[in-house]
């Protein structure tokens, strides 16, 4: 899976390596559309991109972001744009990228980096990259809010810190699955494949709440939809999994965590916008929830000095929801074939109706 | 239950500090005259032996040797022992035996919990949790990126189950619904049980071999201490991952540190070693790919106070000579 490609290699010893860029066709092909890829994206989209013939492609060759000035320039004259949810093509970008511009690509399924009116004004399309990371992120938020409410991290730490001593009654007691009300806020594809993950685990009942009830959803589900009132005072865990929007956005807030019983676990992993992370830490701190998980914060990374570290009852992960080989594979690959139909007029496989 | 006509109180000696629910049964009973070592800590041996003089019944833990000498120490009037475990190693069964003692002990109570910890130790292990939570602490979190901390999803996979028990197959069932290709399981014989969750019975070899996911959950016998060693880590995946939630004598630790250190196999995940504690410089400790937790399985306060009620009306079934609701045959 981490093979590096053999062409970069082949290509380096050809031509001068500007820091970090890699041009995938020779110049022969140079009327073909230009495409910018804006990170060193995993090998199946790349591969899809190269064998297509129908591109030359330069990319950002690096696992870091592409600063902003460098990006500025190389969209110059794109017919597309490949990009990861670290760029936000805004006004800005758009306009530096010109009027050749026809699709934006972006390896993701969150798409708040994108200024939806600004794409939507210039006729360009969009591909993002739904259902092939719903597995994976439902893993890994059942997978952290286990860690957090057996609390994994506070025992593999004792392990290592010589405070495992001899067995206790109560030590490390966690809270159970097994008869309890999980909550979920936004049911959407991702919030019912984790509901269908946490029911063998012998939950006794599933709640909800969204905009409005998604029946068709929830009868998947067998979940019951209630007031965000109701969800905060019913659930035992409460699973996030909203898409940021100018409505959720500091959704969860004093107002939730005040309704919320003392020994919930609160877990997000949709975006770090939905929470207010000064009333979470108020929360946690008084006692006042038992738990929270977080996969994504404000701002990402969230600087090693932040209060949330100080909490042993507190979960950070950096956003590695969709971080499994096969799931970063199937999402570059479908990112490229979203681009690629796009540049040829036809329907993608994944577009977001603007 | 009734008081002795003789309106004396029977002794009862309690080792800890016991989840409150026991407490509250053993005291509403109104026959105990209770004496309890009230701390979290274990009670020191020249307590546990002034403390059980007379005793009529004694409560303890796994941490509480019973032997001769206690027994001794508490005289004839002692009738009943309840442990709040479900192992029993640390009671001298022969001499309580020979004593006609009776002995109240806690399985089944805590499958669900165990189930539930092991499940959360292998997601933990191949999404490689503690090390996501390290580098968000150390500043090793820079940004997204495309193939950093990728691990490895159960979607699509192999998992094979070593002992099909209640625990594993609680295990099994929890595991299905994350996407699972194939579950394979073995032991001396297929369990029909197995049906629910589309378990297929192969050899040992044939498991190892072909489980993405290879899950401990035998009980430890002389079959099974050190079953997974050298030979056993060489049959398995590169990309697989190793779980050991029964006892630690099942696997050979000096093998296993080799597989995962020479990249044998991927990574693996363990809430039992030898020995418990396992000391903070064991080599195990020392891999980003092993995740060793401090034998949690049954820890959630709800199991710890179901283990404590079901140890407290063992006790009052044996104080009174009725019927335990679980007794352990000597």
């Amino acid at each position: 899976m981490l093979v590096m490609w053999c062409t970069r290699t082949a290509l380096g010893r050809l031509q001068r390596i500007a820091p970090c860029t890699v041009t995938g066709f020779n110049r022969a092909m140079s009327t073909l559309p230009k495409v910018y890829v804006t990170r060193k994206v995993p090998p199946d989209g790349l591969d899809i991109l190269r064998k297509s013939g129908q591109v030359q492609f330069e990319m950002w060759d690096s696992d870091d972001p592409v600063p902003r000035v460098e990006l500025l320039k190389k969209v110059k004259g794109c017919e597309g744009i490949l990009c990861v949810l670290t760029e936000k093509i805004d006004a800005q970008l758009l306009n530096a990228a010109g009027p050749n511009l026809k699709v934006v690509s972006t390896m993701s399924v969150g798409f708040d980096h994108l200024s939806l009116d600004e794409l939507k004004k210039r006729g360009i399309r969009v591909g993002y990259t739904p259902d092939v990371l719903t597995d994976s992120v439902a893993e890994l938020t059942v997978a952290l809010l286990l860690a957090t409410s057996r609390r994994l991290i506070e025992a593999t730490h004792e392990a290592k810190t010589g405070g495992w001593g001899t067995w206790r009654t109560l030590w490390l007691c966690g809270h159970e699955l097994a008869n309890s009300t999980v909550g979920i806020l936004g049911l959407g594809r991702i919030g019912v494949a984790i509901a269908e993950r946490l029911k063998s685990f012998k939950v006794k009942k599933f709640i909800y709440t969204d905009v409005a009830p998604r029946p068709e959803l929830a009868n998947m589900i067998e979940a019951e939809y209630v007031s965000l009132d109701e969800l905060a005072k019913q659930s035992d865990f409460l699973a996030i999994c909203c898409a940021l929007t100018p409505e959720t956005y500091g959704i969860c807030n004093w107002n939730l965590f005040s309704k919320m019983k003392k020994n919930a676990i609160f877990i997000n992993t949709s975006r770090g916008g939905v929470v207010n992370q000064e009333d979470l830490y108020e929360a946690l701190s008084t006692g006042l929830i038992a738990g929270a998980g977080l996969d994504v914060t404000t701002p990402e990374p969230l600087p090693t000095h932040h209060p949330l570290f100080t909490l042993k009852n507190c979960v950070i992960l950096p956003h590695i929801a969709s971080a499994s080989y096969t799931t970063r594979n199937s999402m570059s690959a479908l990112a490229a074939d979203n681009l690629l139909a796009g540049l040829r007029g036809e329907t993608m496989p994944k577009e977001l109706k603007l | 239950m009734y008081r002795m006509s003789t309106q004396q109180t029977l002794k009862v000696f309690v080792t800890r500090r016991i989840p409150q629910e026991g407490m509250q049964i053993l005291q509403k009973a109104g026959i105990c005259n209770l004496s309890v070592w009230d701390s979290d800590e274990p009670v020191p041996r020249a307590e546990l032996l002034q403390g059980v003089a007379g005793a009529h019944g004694l409560l303890c833990l796994l941490s509480d040797k019973i032997d001769a000498e206690v027994l001794d120490a508490a005289g004839p009037n002692l009738k009943v022992i309840s442990t709040l475990s479900v192992g029993f190693d640390h009671l001298a069964i022969d001499e309580i035996k020979k004593r006609g003692i009776r002995v109240g002990y806690t399985p089944d109570v805590l499958t669900d919990a165990t189930a539930e910890l092991t499940v959360a130790l292998l997601l933990a292990t191949c999404r490689r949790l503690p090390e996501g939570v390290e580098e968000v602490k150390n500043g090793g979190w820079s940004t997204w990126k495309p193939l950093w901390l990728c691990g490895y999803g159960l979607s699509g996979s192999t998992v094979g189950v070593i002992g099909l028990g209640r625990i594993g197959l609680a295990i099994a069932r929890r595991l299905k619904p994350f996407g699972v290709k194939r579950l394979l399981y073995t032991g001396r014989h297929p369990k029909p049980q197995a049906q629910e969750i589309d378990g297929e019975y192969v050899l040992l070899d044939t498991l190892v071999r072909e489980s993405d996911f290879v899950v401990v959950s035998c009980s430890l016998t002389p079959d099974t201490q050190g079953l997974c060693d050298k030979t056993f880590f060489s049959k398995m995946k590169k990309t697989a991952i190793f779980i050991n939630t029964s006892r630690g004598a099942v696997v050979n630790q000096e093998d296993l540190f080799g597989a995962l250190s020479s990249g044998q196999i991927a990574a693996a995940g363990l809430d039992v070693t030898t020995p418990e504690p396992l000391p903070t410089d064991h080599p195990l400790l020392t891999l980003k790919n092993c995740v060793v937790l401090p034998h949690i399985g049954s820890a959630t306060y709800s199991t710890r106070g179901v283990m404590s009620e079901l140890t407290a009306n063992n006790l009052l079934a044996g104080l009174t000579g009725s019927e335990m609701p679980t007794e352990l045959k000597l």
